[in-house]
């Protein structure tokens, strides 16, 4: 269970501005977190802090498979990220490297600075400021186990 | 239980019968894939897991092309790593500075991708194979790492779309025009976790080149893979390129498509993408008023093979670019850029006023060859027009074919070539 504060993005938040390419010649993440976003809103890595949560719209990270973007994101401080849907590759990427990702129908009705609550198990995302509740797609049981062993590379060794 | 194509090459490498839309396989790896900017992530993460030795010394592609040769002295610490990754795990496939191109272009060139093989690629054009009639997808490092340790992935099996494609293209409209416009059609996640699965009559006009190009950006609309069918030019393509047997799959008669489109390939004209999605086409006849460019460049995994630069140099022949318009021609891979040379084109490119580099990625993504400044922009035969893409977020990138390119350089605005 976690309690933190909504950053709210609109549709198709593609890998370039989540970390622009320019940044790729390092894979440190503090490196490539200092500069999350920094092609959407220049100011994310002042305001975001830690255990916040991006919510976004439809299509959350298409484009490249830099898996730098979710890396970016996560030592950013960032604790989850919503969104009505993932790119294939980031969706994978996430879970993949333990950033924890929930498709959900309704996040519009999430505005910038509501105060979340998730259930991981559940699914269940509380909206404490506007006191309302929404339902996320469960995962399968094999991608679960991914997420629940911390990552691809333990889930596999 | 009907198949689509991919379905069947999936239940090929799962060891399965057969495979339905939605159902988590494991399937063997025909190849995996990774540039110098994910492999070191990948490479890292190998590691620090523990994994000493990679599946298969032959499986395993390393390919140096995205800030090569490299741009700064991270870039190159990243490459040096790569490099000696590659010495101890002997791995063979490694393609360093003189060897290398463009992954997409390179690996089908070098006969490591053939029909009915199952690759996953760090990189999310790796979709590019579908041409081949191989199920090809993008995945992120840390997939790579465990591809390379275990040579295999998890894949949902994906449901399609079938694209019925008729008739055939008219001069000056190529492969390129018909990505963009069935990404324009459906939009930027219009096939989002799904096949694209091309057929019909139309499919055999189409040059391979051309193939690859629809392929490559399959990934534009969300699809996991674009495919098509395995005819005599696939054949003929790879004849010579391997000494593996190609496998030919065929999708079911019956099988289940979430979706059919259609595309009559006679009816289509010159299409660019403005800013800042693929899917924000426009029929270049129906642009309006004069769209001006500071810089064209014709190159990378989409329009960088020899069919594409024989196209360029077609409109260029002869002719000078604009005044104040940079010309960036990048070809695919070294064996292009040499016959480039030997056709004359390389030629033509420079006395045109433009520029001829060795094969990378480099300006596709803003890395170097062509980063531009606050304000600037450019048409492009790249594959992706999001903010910031080639340079600074407030350029821009219009997204067009080879014959558009060139013919925009010369006139300094967006427009098709002259007849």
């Amino acid at each position: 269970m976690s309690k933190s504060k909504a950053y709210v993005f609109g549709d198709n938040v593609d890998t370039d501005v989540i970390i622009p390419a320019r940044y790729l010649n390092s894979f440190d993440e503090k490196e490539l977190a200092a500069h999350c976003m920094e092609d959407i809103d220049a100011d994310f890595v002042n305001k975001v802090e830690t255990g916040d949560i991006i919510v976004a719209g439809y299509n959350f990270g298409c484009g490249s498979s830099r898996e730098h973007a979710p890396i970016a994101i996560k030592a950013s401080g960032v604790s989850a990220v919503i969104a009505k849907s993932f790119a294939r590759i980031f969706y994978r990427n996430a879970l993949n490297i333990g950033l924890p990702i929930l498709e959900c129908a309704e996040c519009d009705r999430i505005s910038q600075g509501d105060e979340l609550e998730i259930d991981f198990g559940s699914g269940v995302i509380k909206n404490l400021s506007k006191n309302e509740s929404y339902q996320t797609e469960p995962f399968p049981p094999f991608i679960k186990n991914i997420i629940e062993k911390g990552g691809l590379l333990k889930s596999i060794r | 239980m009907a198949m689509t194509m991919t379905q069947k090459i999936l239940a090929a490498h799962a060891g399965l019968e057969s495979v339905r839309a939605g159902q988590l396989i494991s399937a063997k790896l025909d190849l995996v894939l990774g540039n110098d900017v994910t492999a070191p992530v990948a490479i890292q993460e190998f590691q620090k897991f523990g994994f000493d030795k990679v599946f298969d010394t032959e499986k395993i592609a390393l390919v140096m092309d995205h800030f090569t040769p490299n741009k700064d002295i991270k870039s190159a610490g990243n490459c040096k790593k790569v490099r000696a990754f590659a010495g101890e795990q002997k791995i063979k496939n490694f393609f360093d500075v003189g060897a290398m191109g463009i992954e997409h272009a390179l690996l089908p060139e070098q006969g490591l991708v053939i029909p009915g093989d199952c690759a996953i690629g760090a990189d999310s054009h790796t979709c590019t194979y579908g041409a081949l009639g191989a199920f090809s997808t993008g995945v992120g490092s840390t997939d790579m790492a465990a591809g390379m340790a275990g040579g295999v992935a998890w894949f949902k099996v994906p449901s399609a779309i079938k694209v019925v494609l008729k008739g055939e293209l008219p001069k000056n409209v190529s492969g390129k025009d018909v990505i963009l416009y069935l990404i324009g059609k459906i939009g930027v996640d219009g096939a989002l976790y799904r096949s694209l699965e091309f057929c019909g009559e139309g499919v055999a006009a189409l040059s391979m080149d051309d193939r690859f190009a629809i392929a490559n950006m399959a990934i534009e609309c969300g699809a996991k893979n674009g495919i098509f069918p395995v005819d005599d030019k696939t054949l003929e393509y790879v004849n010579g390129r391997t000494e593996r047997q190609p496998v030919v799959f065929e999708a079911d008669n019956d099988a289940e498509y979430d979706e059919t489109i259609e595309i009559d390939l006679s009816s289509l004209r010159p299409i660019v993408a403005l800013p800042h999605l693929p899917s924000n086409t426009k029929f270049v006849d129906e642009l309006g008023e004069k769209i001006y460019i500071d810089q064209c460049v014709i190159g990378s995994c989409t329009n960088g093979r020899m069919e594409d630069m024989r196209r360029a140099a077609a409109v260029l022949k002869g002719k000078k670019i604009a005044s104040g318009v940079r010309l960036i021609v990048i070809p695919a891979t070294q064996k292009i850029y040499l016959d480039c040379i030997r056709e004359g084109l390389a030629e033509i490119f420079v006395e045109a006023g433009g520029v001829f580099s060795t094969p990378t990625c480099g300006p596709c993504l803003g890395g170097h060859m062509g980063v531009l400044a606050a304000g600037e922009r450019a048409v492009s035969t790249t594959n992706r027009n999001f903010v910031g893409r080639m340079g600074d977020p407030t350029s821009e990138v219009i997204l067009a074919s080879p014959d558009v390119a060139a013919a925009s350089a010369i006139k300094g605005y967006i427009t098709v070539p002259e007849e």
